[in-house]
C-alpha cells in the first residue's frame, strides 16, 4: 500500500509535466497579446516591442517554456501580469474562497445524495423512490446558472431571507488568517459574522450541490439495489439483525465503491468547475480566478492555477484510489 | 429421542403475484418438527421448497411474495402472525438457517470473528469479550482448524467448505432449536459434502438442535435424515421415513426421484430421467400437478386433485393409485 502510494505520487510527475505543455502552449494559441491588453488599444508599436522583450514574450515559444519550468523547478509561480504580484501570494484567498465553497456543497452531496439513494432502495418503488429519482433527473438536467437565478430571485428578491452574492458583508468584513471565513470566525469568536458567513455559503452551496448530489443519488440507488439482492444480505437478515443496520452496515458498504468513484470524480469537478456558480454569486474563487486571467491574457496565473486545479484533481482520486483498499479487503494494490 | 413438536406447520400458503395474477409456489403444505429430529424436504428445483423455509424464516420477498394461508407454530404461537421485531427476536436466535451458495452467503468486507459476534450480540446482552470467546468456541466446535485465527481473517481467503462451517458456526451461536438448512452441500465438493453433513448431524445429536434440511439430492438424505418430505410443484405428495422411502416410495414421483439416483455398479443401463420438467407454478389449474409426466396417469388425475392420505402409519401420499386401493379395501 505504501509502495502504491509512492509509486502513484510519482506518476503524478510526469502527468502534470504534461498538463504543463498543455497549458503552456493552449494559451499561447489563443490570440491575444499580453503586452497589447496591458497598454490598451492605442498602444504604439515600439511600446507593445519593448514591453514583449521585458515580459520574455519576444522569445521562441521553446525558450519561454524552458524558463518557465526552471522556474516551476523552483516552486516559482511567477508574477502577475496584471497585478505584479507573486502569483503563489495572490492566490491563496481565491483557492481558500474555492475550497470553502466546494466543501459545503460536497457535504450537502453527500449527505443528500447518499441518503436519498440509500432510501430509494431501501424502499424501491415507494413514492419516496419515485419522488427522489424524479428529482434526481431534474436535477441532472438542470443549468445551473439558472437554478443560482431562481435561487437569488426567490430568497433574496421575494423573501429576503438571503444575501443574494458575495462571501461576507462587505460592511462588516471578515478580518482575515487562514482565508477560510468559517474557520476565521470561529477562531475570532465573531458569531454573528460566522451566521453572516453560513448565510452568504447557503445558495451558492445549494446551486453547486445539485448535480453532483443528483448524480450521487442515482449512483447509489443503483448501486445499493444490487447489493441488497445478495445472498449476504439474506444471511444478516437470517440472522435477526435490524434492517436498519442491514441496510447501513451490510449493505452501504458493499455498495460505497462506485458511489466514491463518483464522489471523487465530482469533486475535482466541483473544485475547477465553480465558475458558473462563483459568476451568479459574485464568489471570489479560483473559478474566476483563472477566468477573469484568461480574459487579461496573464499567462502565469492562468497556468498557475490550471496546474494546482489540476494536481488537487489527481490527488483526490488517488485518495479514492487508497480508500478503495480500506474498504475492500479484496482489492490490494502491489 | 422426544416425541415433542418443536415446529408445526399447517396449510402454509406462499404466492408470489405478478402482473396481479396470483402463482401459488407453497400451497397447502403441512409438517411436524419434532425436538432432535432431522427431516428433508426434498423434489426438483422449482418445486417450493426454499419458499417453504423463507416462509417459516418470514424472509420472503415481499413484493412480490407473500404468505397468504395457514399457520406455523412455534413455542405455542402462530409466527406468520408474530410481529417483525418479534420474529427478529426468533431468527438467528431459535430459527436459525443456512444457504446454499457458502461463497456469498458472507459479507465480502467484514471478517469472520465480526461477522460471528454479530450474530451473537443481536441476541445476548454479552459484551465483545465473551461474544469473541464464543464465537470461537464454536469455530473450534464446527472442525475448523485456526479458530483465533480465522476471527480476523475475511471470506475471501477461505475454501468454500471452511465457508459453509463459518455459516454453520454462525447459525448455531445462538444455540438455535430450528435448523433450516437449505442445500447446504449443493456447492461444494463430494468429500467436503459428506463433512459437513456429519458435522450437522453431530451438532444435532450434540446440541439437540431440529433440522429441516431441503436438498434435491437423495444421497444426503440417506446419509443423515430420519424422515422425508417430498415435495412437487408446491405440494407434498409422500412422506415417510428414510427406510420406507428407498425400499417402498408409493407416488410416482418419488419413485421417479430415485431411480434417477446414479448407480456406479450400474454401467449398462441410461440413466433414468423423469419425463419432462416441473410446471411453471400456477399453470396447472386443475387435476393432479404430477399427472404430465406420471407414467401411471389416468383419466382422474387430469381432472381432480388427489388428497394427502395416510396409507400407513408414518406413510403419507398423495396418489390416486392408493387412493383407490384404499376405498376398496373399505
Amino acid at each position: 500500500m505504501f509502495s502504491y502510494t509512492i509509486r502513484r505520487l510519482l506518476m503524478l510527475i510526469p502527468v502534470l509535466f504534461g498538463m504543463t505543455f498543455i497549458v503552456f502552449f493552449m494559451i499561447r494559441a489563443i490570440p491575444g497579446d499580453p503586452a497589447q491588453v496591458i497598454l490598451g488599444q492605442l498602444a504604439t508599436e515600439e511600446a507593445i516591442n519593448s514591453l514583449r522583450a521585458e515580459l520574455g514574450l519576444d522569445q521562441p515559444w521553446f525558450t519561454q517554456y524552458f524558463e518557465y519550468l526552471k522556474q516551476l523547478f523552483t516552486l516559482d509561480l511567477g508574477e502577475s501580469l496584471r497585478t505584479k504580484t507573486e502569483v503563489s501570494e495572490e492566490i491563496w484567498p481565491y483557492l481558500a474562497a474555492t475550497f470553502e465553497l466546494s466543501f459545503v456543497a460536497l457535504i450537502i452531496a453527500v449527505v443528500v445524495g447518499v441518503n436519498a439513494g440509500i432510501i430509494s432502495a431501501w424502499f424501491q418503488k415507494s413514492w419516496f423512490d419515485y419522488t427522489a429519482m424524479v428529482v434526481a433527473l431534474v436535477g441532472v438536467s438542470m443549468p445551473i446558472f439558472w437554478l443560482g437565478l431562481m435561487e437569488q430571485w426567490m430568497f433574496s428578491v421575494q423573501l429576503d431571507w438571503l444575501p443574494p452574492s458575495k462571501r461576507e458583508n462587505v460592511k462588516n468584513p471578515v478580518e482575515t488568517i487562514t482565508h477560510f471565513y468559517l474557520i476565521d470566525t470561529l477562531i475570532q469568536g465573531r458569531m454573528d459574522q460566522f451566521i453572516d458567513v453560513v448565510k452568504h455559503l447557503i445558495m451558492p452551496g445549494i446551486a453547486l450541490a445539485t448535480i453532483p448530489m443528483a448524480i450521487i443519488a442515482r449512483i447509489t440507488r443503483s448501486s445499493m439495489l444490487e447489493v441488497m439482492r445478495s445472498d449476504y444480505i439474506r444471511t444478516a437478515r437470517a440472522k435477526g439483525q435490524k434492517m436498519f443496520w442491514v441496510v447501513y452496515k451490510h449493505s452501504l458498504k458493499n455498495a460505497v465503491i462506485p458511489v466514491l468513484t463518483v464522489i471523487g470524480l465530482q469533486t475535482g469537478l466541483l473544485l475547477g468547475g465553480a465558475i458558473l456558480t462563483e459568476t451568479i454569486f459574485s464568489w471570489p474563487g479560483i473559478g474566476r480566478y483563472i477566468y477573469n486571467a484568461i480574459e487579461f491574457r496573464d499567462y502565469p496565473v492562468i497556468q498557475s492555477g490550471i496546474l494546482i486545479v489540476a494536481t488537487i484533481f489527481v490527488m483526490i482520486n488517488l485518495i479514492v484510489d487508497l480508500l478503495y483498499a480500506l474498504i475492500d479487503p479484496r482489492i490490494k494494490y502491489n | 429421542m422426544s416425541e415433542t413438536s418443536v415446529l408445526q406447520v399447517n396449510g402454509l400458503k406462499t404466492s408470489f403475484f405478478m402482473d396481479k395474477s396470483e402463482v401459488p409456489a407453497v400451497d397447502d403444505v403441512d409438517f411436524n418438527l419434532k425436538q432432535g429430529e432431522i427431516i428433508a424436504i426434498v423434489g426438483e428445483s422449482g418445486c417450493g421448497k426454499s419458499v417453504t423455509s423463507l416462509s417459516i424464516m418470514g424472509l420472503v420477498p415481499h413484493p412480490p411474495g407473500k404468505v397468504v394461508g395457514g399457520e406455523i407454530i412455534f413455542n405455542d404461537e402462530d409466527i406468520l402472525k408474530a410481529s417483525e421485531s418479534k420474529m427478529r427476536d426468533i431468527r438467528g436466535n431459535e430459527i436459525a438457517m443456512i444457504f446454499q451458495e457458502p461463497m456469498t452467503s458472507l459479507n465480502p468486507l467484514f471478517t469472520i470473528g465480526n461477522q460471528i459476534i454479530e450474530a451473537i450480540l443481536i441476541h445476548r446482552k454479552w459484551n465483545k469479550k465473551q461474544a469473541k470467546i464464543k464465537a470461537i468456541e464454536y469455530l473450534k466446535l464446527v472442525g475448523l482448524p485456526r479458530a483465533e485465527e480465522l476471527m480476523n481473517e475475511y471470506p475471501h481467503q477461505l475454501s468454500g467448505g471452511m465457508r459453509q462451517r463459518v455459516m454453520i458456526a454462525m447459525a448455531m451461536v445462538c444455540e438455535p432449536k430450528v435448523l433450516i438448512a437449505d442445500e447446504p452441500t449443493t456447492a461444494l465438493d463430494v468429500t467436503i459434502q459428506s463433512q459437513i453433513l456429519a458435522l450437522m448431524k453431530r451438532l444435532n445429536k450434540q446440541l439437540n438442535t431440529s433440522i429441516i434440511l431441503i436438498t434435491h439430492d437423495l444421497g444426503v438424505v440417506s446419509e443423515i435424515c430420519e424422515r422425508v418430505i417430498v415435495m412437487y410443484a408446491g405440494k407434498i405428495v409422500e412422506e415417510t421415513d428414510v427406510k420406507t422411502i428407498f425400499e417402498s416410495p408409493q407416488h410416482p414421483y418419488t419413485k421417479g426421484l430415485i431411480q434417477s439416483v446414479p448407480d456406479i455398479r450400474d454401467k449398462k443401463s441410461r440413466l433414468y430421467s423423469i419425463p419432462g420438467n416441473v410446471p411453471i407454478p400456477g399453470s396447472i389449474k386443475q387435476g393432479c400437478r404430477f399427472a404430465d409426466r406420471c407414467d401411471f396417469v389416468m383419466d382422474k388425475c387430469k381432472v381432480e386433485t388427489p388428497d394427502l392420505i395416510t396409507i400407513e402409519t408414518n406413510h403419507k401420499v398423495r396418489c390416486f393409485l392408493h387412493q383407490e386401493s384404499e376405498e376398496n379395501t373399505l
